[in-house]
């Protein structure tokens, strides 16, 4: 627990330090801070959040991995991952405490978010339901996110590669409908439950919302489902542990 | 302290090392010695716990590198040979960091404090290690692996890329930790390993080609002798031709010589046996004109030639 909380602490600092994390979070409250403009500044426009989430659902495809790219592939580069590895540490409180890290950074840039929802408050009646699991939504989402990225950043020690190979499977895993639609059969519909965030009549100006399908679909709408949930903490899990297992393999080679 | 029983390395088909054992006691200093690409770096990769053997047994500190990993990895401070930092921080918190990884549980700071001392970094207390020179970086390295006081110190080629003064310094700084810590290097420079230890361990396409004190390694080679002898110029291929029938000689090397009228060779020969009365009562026999006959200590240089060329 102690290691955890140690990497974790090393980790934040270095976000602190970087340029990257200010850079994330910039284009992120521009990315959605323009999403959610355009979706309730028309006349007679809905008080949601649903601009903003789709936005963020969209924009996370690429922010996640430029956060975590550094993480793992940085350590190789260096080769302090051999200090880490001489150290008695366990494989799995390195991969947690950076998750961790950027899982922090990610709240904070959510955190930052938190006056769209009280500008509506201001100018109009919002319902409180869906702002509430729309960022419940949104913090499973980008922990499935950013474990993917990490496991990109253990698959090389470059870490464009690493950024490249993450916001691919993101983006892979949200537009999977457009190959799981055509897919019969079973295969089909074991596709169409992995698309991650999918929504993208984010790019239809005129409803900005999140679609139908996918996992965040429901959160969008208010409605928190156990299945989703378990379905974003499953994907998490799952890439930590491909993560820990690159890491144990790697020292085996 | 350290135990390593028939231990073998494959990277792939190929054996970077091959049935390698040997053991270390407690307090003892280390070299191991060998060209690059011997098997140094593996050896202490496995020593470390970066990587398991192959094939055979490693204990450390009398755990099992590879069942009992994270016991063994407690008693180990490691100094990686392309010295791995983390560039963004300040020698402070590189240590302080270090120094919670390695599992330290109190007394950090004041322990980080005792080590920069120690490595001689006061002034370089709070700056980045990207900005520091080699040479500091070095020796924030050592700090580090120092840090929290490991019964068995580890380093890999520890003076490597460093300028000649600062070589100097950072032996001296080793040599001072040999004292308290078990201590193991690798190097391929002769000096620095007669220098600082007390046993060397050559090393040689992946297998363990003698292991010895370096006084014990220099007797041990002793039946070899080498000579020079200086003799007037225009005899020299007469007397090369000469040596070539006796049996004794091993080698023959002119040394050049521009500004003289004799000229000077190196010979080996394989027993020392009287044989530079031999070569004596053959130059003189054969009229070449000797003009001075020694016989030469061997250097370490020479004996770790001969030890890793077969």
């Amino acid at each position: 627990m102690i290691n955890i909380y140690t990497i974790f602490k090393k980790e934040l600092l270095s976000y602190i330090k970087s340029p990257m994390a200010y850079i994330v979070a910039a284009s992120f409250f521009t990315v959605t801070g323009f999403f959610f403009i355009a979706s309730v500044s028309d006349a007679f426009s809905e008080a949601s959040i649903r601009g903003f989430l789709a936005g963020a659902v969209f924009f996370l495809i690429f922010l996640s991995p430029a956060l975590t790219m550094r993480l793992i592939a940085e350590e190789q580069k260096l080769g302090t991952m051999e200090l880490l590895m001489t150290s008695p540490l366990k494989e799995h409180e390195i991969v947690v405490g950076k998750f961790l890290a950027s899982f922090s950074i990610v709240l904070f840039m959510l955190a930052g978010t938190l006056f769209y929802p009280i500008i509506l408050f201001i100018f109009g009646v919002p319902d409180l339901g869906p702002i509430f699991t729309g960022y419940l939504g949104l913090i499973l989402y980008s922990c499935s996110t950013l474990s993917i990225g990490i496991f990109a950043s253990s698959l090389s020690s470059n870490q464009l590669v690493s950024l490249v190979v993450g916001s691919g499977i993101l983006t892979l895993l949200t537009f999977i409908n457009f190959v799981s639609e055509r897919v019969p059969g079973i295969l089909g519909t074991i596709l169409n439950e992995l698309q991650l965030g999918g929504s993208f009549s984010v790019f239809d100006t005129s409803s900005f919302g999140i679609a139908e399908k996918g996992h965040f679909a429901d959160f969008a709408r208010g409605i928190i489902s156990v299945y989703d949930i378990i379905f974003y903490l499953s994907i998490s899990i799952i890439f930590l542990l491909s993560t820990i297992l690159i890491l144990e393999t790697r020292r085996w080679k | 302290m350290i135990k390593i029983s028939n231990m073998s390395k494959y990277y792939g088909d190929y054996p970077a090392v091959l049935d390698v054992s040997f053991s270390i006691e407690k307090g003892e200093t280390v070299g191991l010695l060998g060209p690059n690409g011997a098997g140094k770096s593996t050896t202490m990769k496995v020593m470390t716990g970066y990587t398991p053997p192959t094939n055979g047994k490693v204990s450390v500190g009398g755990y099992d590198i590879v069942d009992k990993s994270l016991e063994a990895r407690k008693q180990i401070g490691y100094l990686p040979e392309n010295v791995p930092l983390y560039l963004d921080m300040t020698v402070k918190e590189y240590l302080n960091f270090m120094a919670s990884i390695r599992g330290m549980k109190s007394g950090i700071s004041k322990r980080t404090d005792e080590v920069i001392d120690i490595t001689g970094l006061e002034t370089y207390r709070d700056t980045i290690i990207g900005k520091l020179s080699k040479g500091y970086r070095q020796r924030t390295g050592i700090a580090q692996s120092i840090i929290h006081k490991p019964k068995i110190l580890i380093m890999d080629e520890p003076t490597i890329g460093i300028d000649p003064v600062q070589v100097v310094e950072t032996r001296k700084l080793i040599q001072s930790l040999g004292g308290e810590h078990t201590l193991i290097l690798s190097s391929h420079i002769l000096p620095e390993v007669t220098t600082i230890c007390k046993r060397v361990l050559v090393i040689h396409d992946g297998k363990i080609v003698a292991d010895d004190t370096p006084n014990n390694l220099s007797k041990r080679l002793q039946s070899t002798q080498v000579c020079e002898v200086s003799i007037k110029e225009n005899n020299g291929v007469n007397f090369i031709k000469l040596l070539r029938n006796e049996s004794y000689v091993v080698d023959v090397r002119s040394k050049f010589d521009n500004n003289s009228e004799y000229k000077n060779y190196i010979i080996e020969m394989s027993s020392n046996h009287g044989v530079e009365e031999n070569i004596a009562r053959l130059i003189v026999e054969n009229g070449i004109g000797l003009h001075k006959l020694n016989s030469l200590p061997l250097t370490l240089e020479e004996i770790f030639l001969q030890l890793t060329s077969e």
